[in-house]
């Protein structure tokens, strides 16, 4: 059992997708993302949190270069991985009510991108690494931009050229940091890891390193492609974007930023967390503004991620294990919400959240569910959301102690999220599922079956995190002290 | 050395094959003739041929570097000979004298990668030359295919005199024409005469013409527009590597230790080449146009491997024009199966592609993202070969600019791929099923698996190069 197991079965699945030309397709997906998700548990299950690295693969790739191909799973890894592979099946699941043109081809796609983000999660050599994350790039821009709305040309082309744009500075900083690697040279990030480059050097590579990260999270000011994509896209293109590949941009500052230029990170982290918490109080006003539901939950999403990196840039150990489940918080309600959205969507034929009430009495069961997730996501305590907030909330107060006046401030600003969060998560449950029933709401049907099978799993996994959150925070644990303890000396 | 032989040989045969009037045959003969001389090429692999006295006269050399590039320009023009099966049918066309001189073109530069005398680095760049001359007017009732012709001759002629003058020069200050000669005067004197540099000067305007390196690439549009779409691949992907490889073969021996003088000058026009090119290139309208314009930045990006000149250059441009070579058959390959159903060769021709010949639509793709530079295509891997490799040397400043403009690249390689897939067809009611012939599939497929395979596996390239 072996990383590259991991990355292979979706890939040859999506191949073998590719040519199954009618609607047999999706279900085809559907299996092979179970049995995806059959051997990720498996991998969890024998995960060892204490063992460092495990499931290696180290291929030689380009040898007289020293350039590698290395897989690895270590506790930084496991989280974004589980979620990946968690969250795959009920986004392949929850488009099974929407006929789309060519199913070989988006359900191909979708593996195809399962593919590339768990290599993205599991690459421990840069150029792999660099290969997966615009791998993961080129299915979800397809995706998005064959089965989008109506202006997903114009959109999708812009996220696509910023998003590249990102990557390229990537690509060059990395160049850097290879070519300074001793005599025939090396990609391995633990290599990276003991470059001690001086400092001017690491603003640089932290600079190219991170816009290309900010652009793909994204962070404030680099969120301007985000709402219009995130609208345009098909759903579970949004679910993908929102729900997982976000998500490498946040991984990324563990792995591939954090420890390679801890000085700069350092330097620059009251810097970033002023940026995030300007993008979680904005996102969340703009959100509380929408009329358009699914646009709502753009914002939404922008403004959690602000509270995930402004915890990073603590270095305090609570919060970035608060992100990490934040992350698998993060992604579980989200690609829920966005299936609610897409549900109500369908069956009414508008987003506009003032043309929507009363869906509760034709639909009391969606309705519970739909709290479940809209109160995880809010961060009601016993719920996933309520762990990750805290525990970031937590060390963003830590982290400025020693100015108990400027600690509680920012505390309370970045609290804003969750005050916020409940604002516009209320108004949104309420204004569509409560009040009057209004017209487009007429003909409104109870979940079915299908439907129920990507909710209520959802479901029962954001309760599960709230009420046993140590089940997951347990994975990652020694791996974020052993980060924080390599990388806390090298600050100075 | 072989396969310069058997070309020339094979080329008479086949302008003696043209009496028989049977354009099929003309054709496989020319497939049989390019895939033996291939052969040929790999069995000087490991030792080279005594073949009398070019060898005896340091005329040419063959080694493991030669040998490759040789490999790479007779097996892009292997792939593109399938592309004329539908070209050759054409009335007017003569398919006798293109496929002779298409080989005899080969001969050219096949001498101007092994050369090891300045004469015949010369006497290759004019048999490739002349060749181009007149395949570009080779259509011969269009207007844009004479003046393309016109163009061509007319300038190349003119960069070819400097070329000329500007061995003379090397000849006057050093009194050789040998790349060793040349070495030697080189390292032997202190201050070398003005001759010297002027006479190198004036040698890589005219190589640079050549490879429609910015500020010299004028001709390159109208030309490439202008010419039979055939004969256009070849220009972009033949000319080029043969170019580029006797430019590096040309400065990485006799003119090493003169590298701070041709250094400085070469790289800002490299980083002019990539603006230009990429700029330029989103302005147009035309698809083939947009190619031209592409072969420029590419050029850029080539040149950027030689300016660098170090142990990673060499492999960097034998990868970088090998992916290119094949990204570049495989798009031109495409429009022409386009171009001669729809009469056009804008951008909208492509569009809605995708639902009626999804086979094409994928293969144009797969190149698209390979000249993008995109993971997982050989073109990136050629790509990050020559950052590395100027970043090994220190020239940060064209390498980022070099990163920035292959962003402004994805701009006009996608507009084909958007236009193909999320564009809808002009005329929906018009059929627009394209009939793709079993050669076509071949090469086209060929190309396409190549680019995969090379992205995915490069190992199994850079463990060939010495």
């Amino acid at each position: 059992m072996t990383a590259l197991l991991l990355v292979l079965v979706p890939l040859v699945a999506s191949l073998i997708v590719f040519f199954i030309r009618n609607q047999r397709a999706k279900i085809f997906a559907l299996i092979f993302s179970l049995v995806q998700l059959g051997l990720g548990l498996y991998v969890v299950w024998q995960f060892n949190p204490l063992g460092g690295l495990q499931f290696e693969n180290n291929l030689s790739w380009i040898p007289s270069a020293g350039i590698g191909f290395h897989l690895g799973i270590d506790g930084l890894s496991i989280i974004p991985l589980l979620l990946t592979i968690f969250v795959t099946p009920f986004i392949i699941l929850s488009a099974f009510g929407r006929n789309f043109e060519r199913p070989n081809v988006f359900y191909g796609l979708i593996l195809l991108m399962q593919a590339s983000l768990v290599g993205v999660f599991t690459a421990q050599s840069a150029f792999a690494y660099y290969l997966f994350w615009e791998g993961a790039l080129i299915p979800v821009y397809f995706l998005a931009a064959i089965w989008g709305g109506e202006n997903r040309i114009r959109v999708t082309f812009k996220f696509f050229i910023y998003t590249v744009f990102g990557s390229l500075l990537m690509l060059i900083s990395l160049v850097y940091l290879y070519m300074q690697t001793p005599a025939n040279h090396s990609d391995e990030a633990q290599v990276f890891y003991l470059l001690g480059l001086n400092s001017t050097t690491q603003q640089f590579i932290f600079w190219g390193l991170f816009v290309a990260f900010a652009i793909k999270m994204p962070i404030f000011p680099f969120h301007t492609w985000q709402p219009d994509t995130y609208t345009e896209s098909p759903t579970p293109a949004t679910m993908l974007l929102s729900g997982i590949m976000l998500k490498m941009g946040i991984y990324s500052l563990y792995r591939w930023l954090m420890p390679v230029v801890p000085m700069a990170f350092f330097e620059n982290s009251f810097l970033v967390m002023m940026l995030a918490i300007i993008g979680l109080v904005y996102g969340a006003i703009i959100a509380i503004q929408q009329q358009d539901i699914k646009r709502l939950l753009a914002y939404s999403s922008f403004s959690h991620v602000g509270l995930m990196v402004a915890g990073i840039f603590t270095f305090q150990q609570v919060a970035l294990q608060g992100a990490m489940v934040q992350m698998l918080a993060h992604g579980i309600n989200v690609v829920g919400l966005f299936f609610v959205v897409d549900m109500i969507e369908r069956q009414t034929n508008t987003r506009n959240l003032s043309d929507l009430g009363g869906i509760t009495q034709s639909a009391p069961f969606l309705t519970v569910l739909f709290a479940i997730l809209m109160l995880g996501s809010v961060g009601l305590p016993l719920t996933n959301g309520f762990v990750g907030e805290l525990l970031l909330l937590n060390g963003i107060v830590r982290a400025y102690f020693n100015d108990p006046a400027f600690a509680v401030g920012i505390g309370a600003v970045a609290g804003l999220t969750l005050i916020f969060g409940a604002v516009y998560m209320l108004r949104l449950f309420q204004g569509a599922m409560f009040g009057e029933k209004t017209a487009v709401v007429a003909g409104f049907r109870e979940i079915n079956f299908s439907e129920a099978m990507v909710l209520v799993p959802l479901c029962v996994m954001v309760l599960l995190m709230g009420v046993l959150p140590n089940l997951f925070l347990k994975l990652s644990e020694p791996a974020v002290k052993d980060l924080l303890d390599f990388v806390i000396p090298r600050i100075r | 050395m072989l396969s310069i032989f058997l070309l020339s040989v094979f080329g008479i045969a086949n302008l003696f094959l043209g009496f028989l009037k049977n354009r099929q045959v003309l054709f496989v003969s020319a497939v049989v003739f390019l895939l033996l001389t291939f052969v040929a090429n790999l069995v000087e692999w490991s030792k080279p041929l005594d073949l009398g006295s070019i060898i005896n006269n340091a005329m040419m050399t063959t080694d493991k570097t030669s040998v490759l590039f040789t490999a790479i320009l007779l097996g892009t023009a292997f792939l593109i000979i399938p592309l004329s099966q539908n070209y050759i049918q054409d009335k007017e066309a003569q398919p006798a004298e293109y496929y002779a001189i298409l080989l005899f073109s080969l001969v050219g530069a096949v001498m101007m990668v092994s050369y090891e005398n300045l004469l015949m680095l010369f006497v290759g760049v004019e048999l490739l030359s002349i060749a181009m001359y007149v395949l570009a007017g080779a259509n011969k009732r269009n207007l844009r295919s004479n003046e393309a012709a016109m163009k061509y001759f007319l300038q190349g002629a003119f960069a070819t005199g400097i070329f000329l003058f500007g061995i003379a020069l090397l000849y006057g200050a050093t009194g050789a024409f040998s790349l060793s000669g040349i070495e030697k005067y080189v390292a032997a004197t202190q201050t070398p005469s003005p001759m010297l540099y002027l006479g190198l000067m004036f040698v890589l305007i005219g190589m640079l013409f050549k490879v429609s390196v910015a500020p010299f690439h004028f001709w390159t549009p109208d030309v490439y527009d202008g010419s039979p779409t055939l004969f256009t691949a070849f220009m972009a992907t033949i000319v080029k590597t043969a170019g580029f490889a006797a430019m590096f073969k040309l400065l990485s021996t006799s003119f090493a230790p003169t590298y701070n003088y041709w250094q400085l000058s070469l790289s800002i026009v490299a980083a002019l080449t990539l603006v230009v090119g990429n700029v330029t290139a989103v302005y147009q309208q035309s698809f083939k146009r947009m190619m031209a314009y592409s072969s420029i930045s590419h050029a850029g990006y080539l040149l950027l491997a030689v300016t660098a000149f170090n142990e990673r250059s060499l492999s960097a441009i034998l990868f970088y024009s090998l992916s290119y070579s094949l990204a570049t058959v495989s798009a031109f390959g495409v429009l022409m199966l386009v171009s001669a159903k729809i009469k056009n060769e804008e951008y909208s021709s492509f569009n809605g592609l995708a639902k009626q010949n999804p086979f094409l639509a994928i293969v144009m793709t797969i190149a698209m993202l390979s000249l993008a530079g995109i993971p997982l295509t050989a073109g990136f891997l050629g790509k990050l070969w020559i950052f590395i490799s100027a970043f090994e040397r220190g020239l940060y400043w064209v390498m980022v600019l070099a990163a920035l403009m292959s962003a402004v690249g994805l701009y006009y390689y996608f507009r084909v791929i958007i236009a193909m897939y999320l564009k809808e067809p002009h005329n929906r009611n018009q059929d627009i099923k394209i009939e793709v012939t079993t050669p076509y599939i071949f090469a086209l497929l060929l190309t396409t698996l190549l680019t995969i395979l090379f992205g995915l596996m490069p190992n199994l390239f850079f463990g060939l190069i010495p």
